[in-house]
């Protein structure tokens, strides 16, 4: 047990974000903007986990996340847990959750949509929050979990 | 519904869409109605549709309003470079109102959030074409003398057809039972099933329509397109499956009108039209007193 958490070191204060799936990881960076955060930022991944076959794990020195900003990571990492740490001490533990409406991150999944043709911010109302799907706001067509193409956040309108 | 755009079919409610059909009642008794004088409606079609476009300017001239806009983007100063944005920002200080089709889809969205004056969806692109279902509404109502409880039978190519899509959502208020007869490349997609069961609305499913047709009290044709095939041989193998021949109408029922979106290539043949059960042409006719009626919902005109 000790040797697997010594795998990433621990944090002071700040944030750890636990159970994201391997293969999400960068997705998760990316919808946190965490490449512009210039605190210590440390991460493992390929981690071994009874619940997702293979995890990662992120820490993030001195930064706190709000409910809205945390919940954005729902769509490709609905399992996370979120540790709060102040002097070493896990303070409290939350847990993401899917919001009702999602504006932009994802990508609609339909080519003919007015959100690929022309610089508009994607907007979706959650219409299922186990298999997550969308609905775009603008043509109206589903987009599943399996089809969910996530922005850049440079590529974001 | 004063100022509010209409995008898509889901934007009003029952009461809304029986209001609508009132109205165009009226109008359909009184079509000249001057109500709409010294006002300017933009009619910007980004793709041609020569029916829609004068149905709606047949029912703003009816209401002696003004009409000013483009018929194409090839006949017009939108330019493939100018946005939709940019296009939307400068008629809507001109115009009073907006109708635009457009072949992508949300578009007519995107430009009601755009406008500070109210939009009107003419089509955009496979997504929603909300006065045509209106005025399908219409035509239902008109002949069978009730919304409620009748036996829709929808034929064709139902999993492409926006103009069915619609029409289930919007019949679904009305208690009907639904019959879709399609073929297997071409049936209405799951999701609209999931609708109707969670909406408790009985609905059955067909590749044949004759041995049930005289059940119907509508039925809604579309076309079946060949480049929705992905294998030619089945489109040859099924084509004539949905084609209404006159012969086919012996024993239906008396009040059972034919629909059809329009235009339409071979699916309802020629013999069929002389038959007072076809209704297809009176429908699209029923489409102007249902754009008066909208328009002067829309700008608050009738009182
Ligand atoms: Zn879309």
């Amino acid at each position: 047990m000790k040797d697997k958490q010594l795998i990433v070191s621990a944090i002071k204060n700040g944030t750890v974000i636990d159970h994201v799936p391997a293969k999400n990881l960068f997705k998760v960076i990316t919808i946190l903007n965490l490449d512009s955060i210039d605190t210590q930022i440390t991460f493992g991944t390929n981690l071994e986990s009874k619940k997702l076959g293979s995890k990662a794990i992120i820490k993030i020195s001195d930064k706190y996340f709000l409910d809205e900003e945390i919940n954005r990571i729902a769509l490709v990492a609905p399992q996370a847990k979120l540790n709060i740490i102040r002097d070493y001490e896990v303070i409290e533990k939350r847990v993401v959750e899917v919001p009702d409406s999602i504006i932009g991150i994802v990508k609609c999944v339909n080519p003919m949509c007015i959100t690929n043709q022309e610089e508009v911010k994607t907007k979706f109302s959650v219409i299922s929050k186990d298999e997550v799907s969308l609905k775009c706001y603008y043509c109206e067509k589903i987009t599943h979990q399996d089809q969910m193409t996530i922005y850049n956040v440079n590529s974001q309108y | 519904m004063q100022n509010k755009s209409l995008v898509s079919i889901t934007d009003y409610s029952k009461a809304e869409y029986l209001k609508i059909l009132d109205l165009a009642a009226e109008f359909e008794k009184n079509p000249n109605q001057e109500i709409l004088k010294g006002k300017l409606v933009a009619t910007l079609f980004f793709e041609p549709s020569t029916r829609t476009r004068l149905s709606f300017e047949t029912a703003i001239n009816r209401l002696g309003g003004r009409v000013i806009g483009f018929a194409d983007v090839n006949s017009s100063s939108v330019t493939k470079g100018e946005s939709l944005k940019d296009t939307i920002k400068m008629v809507t200080s001109y115009a009073d109102l907006i109708v635009i089709r457009h072949p992508t889809e949300g578009a007519a969205r995107y430009a009601s959030e755009i406008a500070t004056v109210p939009v009107i969806n003419a089509g955009d692109g496979a997504n929603q074409h909300p006065t045509q279902t209106l005025l399908d509404l219409y035509s239902i109502q008109k002949t069978q003398k009730t919304l409620e409880n009748l036996n829709m039978f929808m034929i064709g190519d139902l999993k492409y057809g926006r103009t069915v899509h619609s029409l289930l959502m919007a019949m679904s208020y009305f208690n009907p039972t639904f019959y879709f007869i399609s073929p297997d490349e071409l049936k209405m997609p799951r999701e609209y099933l999931i609708y109707l069961n969670q909406q408790k609305i009985k609905y059955y499913e067909y590749k044949e329509f004759m041995p049930i047709i005289s059940e119907a009290d509508i039925v809604y044709m579309t076309r079946v397109q060949k480049e929705r095939f992905s294998d030619p041989i089945e489109y040859e193998k099924t084509k004539n499956a949905y084609v209404l021949r006159n012969s086919m109408l012996e024993h239906t029922r008396a009040n059972m009108k034919i629909l059809h979106p329009l235009p339409r290539v071979n699916e309802i043949s020629l013999d069929v039209d002389e038959n007072p059960k076809a209704y297809y042409f009176t429908q699209a006719l029923n489409g102007v007193f249902v754009r008066q009626a909208i328009i002067s919902s829309i700008l608050g005109l009738n009182s």
